[in-house]
């Protein structure tokens, strides 16, 4: 599939990655969190992947390292996807930013920091995006309570 | 007869009505609604066609939506209300003029409908007073018609005091 960029990103990634595989046509690694932001600046610019696509995370709350951080990148030359990720822990839910390398990671990564509660090292502006300021928690966590209301006008009754 | 001028003869019968002031001004205002769309969902595309000549809400009186609160009566919220958006709405309905009525439209709009998560508020009627529920997700036009006809009912047969405890 496009010469074979798959095989040539697991030939360079796929020894130092915790894992590499190929599901639904499309690369997935699994990197330590250190090393996100070294893997998206090769991508980028030894490999093409001109457009981060997606930010997001998820919650596995029984796991030990508690979150992925789940990158998605695509390449308009060779109209391919990569999806990277990185687990974190809860305690220290950080990764580097990618806003040096890509300008949408910056609405993106607020989006994250708010649903989830990762933090994204030298991203300066992680205020809400979709919440509002005053918000409490991260509604996207497994544990936020589903019924939990944080209303900004008092109720009539 | 013929000899008193024309302008000086008594009135035919049927120029003066006798009529109360409260079923007379609710006749006035049960037809000239002026709503305020307060519009933010999927409940829109039905308000469109309800709005539009198939249904036709002029038949009303209430086909000339207000894009100003001020000049409203009718605050027709339509569609899903969030928290964040909750002091907006307020607001809306702060600034329009007595007398003023409020239509929750949708399931949405009455109690939230099946959004029960942090984002959404459950039904308009926790933050501001709501006349007229029409369920429905979305409503057919033919009950929104309905429930217009309802509100306008209640309007017909409301006291309308010339002065409000609020003047």
């Amino acid at each position: 599939m496009a010469g074979g960029i798959h095989e040539r990103i697991a030939a360079r990634w796929g020894a130092q990655a915790l894992e590499a595989a190929t599901t639904h046509g499309l690369l997935a690694l699994l990197v330590e969190p250190a090393l996100v932001a070294e893997v998206a600046r090769s991508l980028k610019a030894e490999f093409g992947f001109d457009m981060l696509l997606d930010i997001t995370a998820v919650d596995w709350p029984d796991r030990a390292p508690r979150f992925d951080v789940v990158y998605h990148f695509y390449s308009t030359r060779d109209f391919v996807r990569v999806r990277l990720k990185a687990r974190v822990t809860v305690e220290a839910p950080v990764v580097d930013t990618l806003v040096p390398l890509y300008n949408s990671a910056r609405f993106q990564e607020r989006e994250c920091h708010e649903m989830y509660g990762i933090e994204f090292r030298g991203n300066d502006d992680l205020r809400p995006i979709l919440l509002y300021e005053g918000f409490v928690g991260h509604p996207l966590r497994k544990d936020y309570p589903k019924q939990r209301e944080q209303p900004l006008v008092p109720y009539l009754k | 007869m013929n000899s008193v001028p024309k302008h000086e003869r008594s009135p035919s019968p049927l120029e003066y009505l006798t009529t109360k002031k409260d079923e007379f001004v609710g006749w006035a205002r049960k037809f000239s609604l002026f709503p305020y769309p307060f519009v933010t969902a999927c409940c829109a595309m039905e308000f469109m066609a309800v709005s539009s000549t198939p249904y036709d809400t002029d038949r009303f009186g209430a086909a000339l939506p207000r894009f100003s609160p001020r000049q409203s009566d009718l605050l027709m919220v339509v569609g899903t209300i969030n928290h964040k958006q909750a002091p907006v709405l307020r607001r809306v309905y702060e600034q329009m003029c007595e007398p003023k009525w409020v239509i929750a439209f949708g399931a949405c709009a009455t109690s939230g409908g099946f959004y029960q998560n942090y984002a959404a508020l459950a039904g308009i009627d926790k933050i501001i007073p709501v006349d007229l529920y029409i369920p429905g997700c979305p409503p057919r036009p033919e009950m929104v018609i309905d429930g217009i006809m309802k509100l306008q009912d209640r309007i017909a047969r409301d006291r309308h005091p010339i002065f409000t405890e609020k003047f």
